[in-house]
């Protein structure tokens, strides 16, 4: 890495570092009003620093913090790529939580439905139907806005929803545990689980590093990756150079869907060892905070997925330790992504001026439907 | 005249970044006057009735109404003094009724409901009173274009303004509506409202106006009398006697038809037809310039060969291959190149460095791409080699192309388009808005390329750069090719007036 | 157009009713088959409508709104917390509206100030009213014991709510009867009023309307606001009216559907109400399907609204039309 890359790095880092540090800046305070303000120690100041630290240090203080960081990254790094690799292409795909879900239905299918087989291809076809779930699911709004110009956040929204009822009918239904009373699937066969890479510690860890530099590959350095991304810049500078509009936007979401899926496989393999009944309720929205973070990088993502992920763990031991309810953390995520989205607050209040190359970001495309 | 004056401008001046819009513009109008504002495109009238309606400020100068100095800072602030402005591109809204429109920010009501019985009363003395027919029930977006034009104008006299402005009012109408147009403002001038009417159609003005005033790069060269004035000395004024560009080439060596455009129909965006049964062949190693006036149908005639619209009737065949209706991709392959006419638009991603926007359509075949994996190594070579070939003026080739300057952007992207071996050239306004020293150099390279045996065809509203770069030329008036004249035998005034819609003896097909 | 659309949902709402007395024949009687399921889509409509009503001045001028969800929510924490703390219910709604209007504030600041993508700046409400609720609920609320004031009373219509079977459809409480007159008075004020006229302007071309001296900008803010106080009352709903404490995510998603109602709806007043009647319908049959043994599992009933909003959003059937220029902000030259 040469000086001129540590600089651009830096200068893309800067505003989200900014960001992070503001928003836990507020959130401080929010939790010094929650506190015993100007009666505790150091007039409440002390309860914030401890609730702080708590969350350091059961983030990413321990060995154990650590892993469990990791654990909880896995699935954000996933989802928030999904989301990223959406918006290179112009889109907004705010149906993460669906295709998650359809991917975990589908790979838990695989999991509990096939038996006597070994781990070498029980494994993969696991991961393969949960992508295969989330790819189909992905598609169907890629379609929809390629032919009939439907928007996609309305129709990812709604097929959330419909996957949820299909997660709750099959799950209640004919995929439902019969030895227990929760709407969850059998445990899924012992070779169709993620072997631990160390204890507490699965493989799907590996995986979403390893979808992370494939995305970046993806994005970056083949003809596909330069298709989606012209598309999302410039779609009619893409028309002009001859590249198949439609396509590439329907290809996009089903890409977009296939990663998404892909966490809630992992997570199926990896940690639950079975579907349950709403796991996924939020993903959809964090994947998305974490790609604007992580501006739409695959580094950037896995950077975010490790903060967010370990906000999330550490939260639990902040809770422990000074009783801070571990909501503060979404409150602290919704300030970051404020602070990310509306980046002329954060340039004021730090009289951080705009540099030419910081444009370049995807066009979304606005409105509902076709007009 | 000695009628009052309700208008005028003094020595106002507007400049943009890098372009001077209006020039110390003086200007008057009359009571009851038709004043003919006269000028090719980009010559500054919009600019102009911009800073009398408020949407623009000017950067220095006067303007005075009823001979009271004013600032006009908004809209409403022109409404309020009575000025009514027909924009070219109307500012109604489609799905509301006409009687909505023209109420909308000037409502009456009753209680709080709306008032629209008076409303529409109010529409019908204004329909019978200067002859304006519309339904005040019917819905915009139902409306011929001429109707939205007459919804425009009563807006304007619902507000009682009794100074129009009315923007290229004749470029969206057929001939018939155009007529019905020139009724309406006689009717308007007998009622004592006065007119400024923006054109670049000479026998339009000459009918309607009582004065004209010739704009030519935002200056004002001319003002005369339509009596004193013939369509001849007005396309003078207008494409004024500028020096030639100077372009060195030999006479063509024209060879075989490469594209052979067949008897075709495309319609625009709104479903109609704007290009009527155009014919043209462009020939190897010969230089095929499209001449006239914007919006006369050569914009929807490029993206039809180009793959870009679809045709409805005729033939396009390139290089023997016939690709009517073909995919972009598929003409690209069969060697085309395309300078497109709004580069930042359609030419170029902005936000791409220098190097990626080099292969934006090449970026899938050897050598910069082994398979679906980009070769960056070959992808930078490229950009550095075309960058030193066609002096892109920037400190390296990663820079994203959005930094560049007009010139350097269309210096990339005709870099890009010629530096694959191709069979047709096809530049839409290549130099528009780029500065002088980038227009030498590509109509160099645009000749370069004739002389290789490519054919090329030029479409350009600058009749200096068609004039100067073609063999042939071919104008186009109302969707039709209605004459083509060889490029050494071609005066300005006569393709200023066959732009203009005139017919000419002894000249054309 | 509208009207028929209107009519087409409330057919199929009333046709969902009477499948429903018809497959149910294992059960209880028709009528108290009939009762229970208007009884209980009338409960489960109330909080879309207004949602729906929400997201319709929003929208209508120009501003996208995802965020209705993260509005209720914040709002029906307040609306509680304001009944709690002042033992007065009247306080409680207000309390809910002016949460609903802060978010609100929000979503206009980000949006029309500083032109953040709307999309983005209802997530960013969304996730802020589930993190701030559930840290307040958890870390505020459960230590500072805070009492119920109670649920708004119902107000039944004398005689008409002693009818059989439509009995329900008259004995309502405050929030939802409000709901059902905002439904006519928001047509009105939308195709009208002056305001109305105005703001459609602003959603369908907002140059247009500038040009004829209406600023933009400011009519967008208001509508925001307006928008999101009705969200704010639809959040009062649910601690008011629906049960007498505050959960954690007690909007359950209902934000969301709101907007499907408001996009089913075409952007109409009266087809909103009619699609948020059409979910409510759904939602009963589903609650009740296994009770009245309906042989159909409940969850693909429970699919079918969100079914019909992708189908009317593709224009397989009534192409709904969004306003125009909704979700880009206005850039003045």
């Amino acid at each position: 890495m040469n000086a001129q890359t540590v600089r651009k790095l830096g200068r893309a880092a800067l505003l989200p570092l900014l960001s992070i540090f503001t928003a836990l800046l507020v959130g401080g305070v929010i939790i010094w009003l929650s506190g015993p303000k100007f009666n505790g120690d150091w007039f409440g100041i002390k309860f914030v620093l401890d609730g702080y630290g708590g969350l350091f240090l059961g983030a990413f203080g321990t060995q154990k913090a650590i892993i469990g960081t990791l654990v909880r990254a896995t699935p954000y790094i996933f989802a928030g790529l999904a989301v990223a690799l959406a918006f290179r292409c112009g889109l907004f795909n705010i149906g993460a939580e669906g295709q998650l879900t359809m991917g975990a239905l589908l790979a838990a299918g695989v999991g509990f439905g096939v038996k006597g087989m070994p781990l070498i291809i029980h494994l993969p076809l696991t991961l393969l139907a949960g992508m295969l779930g989330g790819f189909v699911w992905g598609m169907i709004p890629g379609f929809l806005k390629a032919r009939t110009g439907a928007h996609e956040v309305i129709t990812t929204i709604m097929l959330n929803y419909i996957a949820a009822q299909i997660s709750g009918y099959l799950l209640n239904g004919p995929w439902k545990d019969p030895t227990n009373v929760t709407a969850q699937t059998p445990k899924i066969a012992e070779s169709a689980r993620l072997p631990a890479l160390l204890p507490g510690l699965h493989w799907g860890v590996v995986l979403a590093f390893l979808a992370a530099i494939a995305v970046w590959y993806f994005l970056w350095k083949t003809t596909w990756g330069f298709e989606i991304r012209t598309v999302g810049a410039n779609s009619s500078a893409a028309k002009y150079a001859g590249i198949n509009v439609s396509r590439n936007i329907v290809l996009a979401m089903g890409l977009s869907g296939l990663l998404a899926g892909l966490a809630g496989a992992v997570q199926v393999a990896g940690v639950n060892y079975r579907s349950t009944l709403g796991f996924n309720v939020g993903y959809g929205f964090d994947s998305i905070a974490i790609a604007l973070l992580g501006r739409n990088t695959a580094l950037g993502v896995v950077l975010s997925s490790l903060l967010f992920g370990g906000l999330r763990n550490g939260a639990t031991i902040m809770q422990f330790r000074t009783q801070i309810s571990s909501d503060i953390i979404s409150v602290i995520q919704a300030l970051i992504l404020i602070f990310v989205a509306a980046e002329q607050i954060i340039r004021w209040i730090y009289r951080v001026p705009a540099t030419p190359d910081d444009a370049g970001q995807a066009t979304l495309s606005k409105g509902w439907g076709k007009s | 005249m000695d009628r009052e004056v309700v208008l005028e401008a003094r020595n106002v001046t507007k400049t943009f970044p890098g372009v001077v819009a209006n020039k110390d513009v003086n200007l008057k109008l009359h009571r009851g006057e038709v004043l003919a504002l006269l000028g090719e495109n980009g010559a500054g009238k919009t600019t102009l009735m911009n800073i009398l309606y408020g949407l623009y400020h000017q950067d220095s100068g006067e303007m005075l109404v009823r001979g009271e100095a004013v600032r006009i800072s908004s809209p409403s602030e022109s409404i309020r003094r009575g000025i009514g402005m027909v924009h070219q591109h109307f500012m109604l809204v489609p799905v509301f009724t006409v009687a909505e429109n023209i109420m909308l920010g000037a409502e009456t009501v009753k209680g709080l409901s709306l008032d629209s019985a008076t409303v529409r009363k109010r529409i019908t003395e204004l329909s019978e009173e200067y002859n304006l027919n519309v339904d005040p029930d019917a819905y915009v977006k139902d409306l011929s274009v001429g109707q939205q034009q007459r919804v425009e104008i009563i807006k304007a006299l619902y507000r009682k303004a009794d100074i129009l402005i009315l923007d290229e009012p004749t470029a969206v109408l057929t001939p018939q509506e155009a007529d019905q147009l020139f009724a309406v403002i006689r009717t308007l001038k007998a009622q004592g409202t006065s007119v400024i009417f923006i054109s670049h159609k000479l026998k339009e003005v000459l009918a309607i106006s009582d004065r004209i005033m010739v704009l030519r790069r935002g200056q004002v060269v001319g003002e005369t009398s339509p009596e004193g004035a013939t369509e001849r000395s007005l396309a003078e004024m207008m494409v004024g006697r500028s020096v030639l560009l100077e372009v060195d080439k030999a006479p063509a060596q024209p060879g075989a038809v490469v594209l052979n455009i067949h008897d075709i129909c495309v319609n625009d965006d709104r479903g109609q037809q704007v290009v009527n049964n155009v014919s043209l062949e462009v020939r190897a190693g010969e230089i095929v310039g499209i001449a006239g006036v914007q919006g006369n149908g050569q914009t929807e005639l490029i993206e039809a060969i180009t793959g870009l619209r679809p045709t409805k009737s005729g033939k396009v065949v390139i290089g023997g291959q016939d690709l009517t209706n073909a995919v972009p991709r598929k003409i690209t392959e069969a060697g085309t190149a395309h300078v497109p006419e709004d580069r930042q638009e359609d030419g170029l991603v902005l936000s791409y460095s220098i190097a990626d926007n080099m292969v934006l359509n090449t970026y899938y075949l050897a050598p910069f791409a082994h398979g679906v994996v980009l070769d960056e190594a070959k992808i930078r070579e490229n950009a550095d080699e075309l960058v030193k070939k066609f002096d892109v003026r920037t400190p390296s080739a990663v820079v994203p192309v959005g930094n560049l300057s007009g010139g350097n952007k269309q210096k990339v992207i005709i870099a890009r388009e010629l530096s694959r071996p191709v069979k047709l050239v096809i530049a839409s306004q290549p130099t528009r808005g780029v500065d002088v020293g980038s227009i030498e150099f590509i109509h160099k390279t645009i000749v370069a390329e004739r002389d290789r045996g490519a054919a090329v065809l030029v479409i350009s509203a600058e009749l200096d750069e068609i004039m100067s770069l073609a063999d042939r030329i071919a104008v186009m008036y109302h969707g039709e090719v209605v004459a083509i004249v060889p490029g050494d035998q071609a005066t300005r005034e006569d393709l200023g007036l066959l732009m203009a819609g005139a017919k000419l003896e002894g000249v054309g097909t | 157009m509208s009207r028929n659309r209107f009519l087409f949902i409330m057919g199929t709402v009333i046709a969902l009713i009477l499948l429903t007395v018809v497959l149910g024949r294992n059960s209880d009687s028709p009528q108290i088959v009939a009762a229970s399921m208007l009884a209980t889509t009338l409960r489960f409509a109330t909080p879309i409508t207004l949602g729906a009503l929400a997201g319709l001045f929003c929208e209508r001028s120009g501003v996208v709104n995802i965020a209705i969800e993260g509005m209720m929510l914040a709002a029906a924490m307040g609306a509680f917390v304001g009944a709690a703390v002042t033992q007065s219910l009247g306080v409680g709604i207000l309390a809910g509206i002016l949460t609903g209007m802060i978010m609100g504030l929000l979503h206009a600041w980000l949006s029309i100030t500083f032109k953040v993508d709307q999309i983005v700046s209802g997530t960013v409400i969304n996730i802020l009213a589930a993190g701030l609720t559930g840290f307040i609920d958890t870390q505020v609320l459960s230590k500072a014991g805070l009492r119920s004031a109670g649920l708004l009373p119902q107000i039944p219509i004398p005689i008409l709510s002693d009818l059989p079977v439509v009995g329900p459809i008259f004995r309502q409480q405050p929030i939802a009867w409000t709901a059902i007159i905002l439904v006519v008075v928001v047509h009105y004020v939308m195709f009208h009023t002056r305001w109305g006229l105005r703001t459609r302007a602003v959603g369908e071309n907002p140059r247009a309307a500038d040009t004829v001296g209406i600023r933009v900008k400011y009519m967008r803010y208001m509508n925001v606001l307006i928008g999101a106080g009705i969200a704010g009352l639809g959040g009062a709903y649910f601690t008011l009216e629906g049960v007498p404490s505050f959960e954690t995510q007690i909007t359950n998603g209902r934000g969301f559907i709101a907007l499907a109602a408001l996009i089913f709806g075409g952007w109409t007043s009266f087809g909103s109400w009619a699609a948020a009647l059409l979910f409510g319908a759904a939602n009963a049959l589903q609650i009740n399907a296994q009770q009245f043994g309906i042989p159909i599992p409940s969850q693909f009933v429970g699919m079918f609204p969100y079914l019909l909003t992708i189908v009317v959003l593709a224009g397989v059937i009534g192409r709904a039309y969004p306003p125009a220029a909704v979700g880009t902000p206005y850039e003045t030259e």
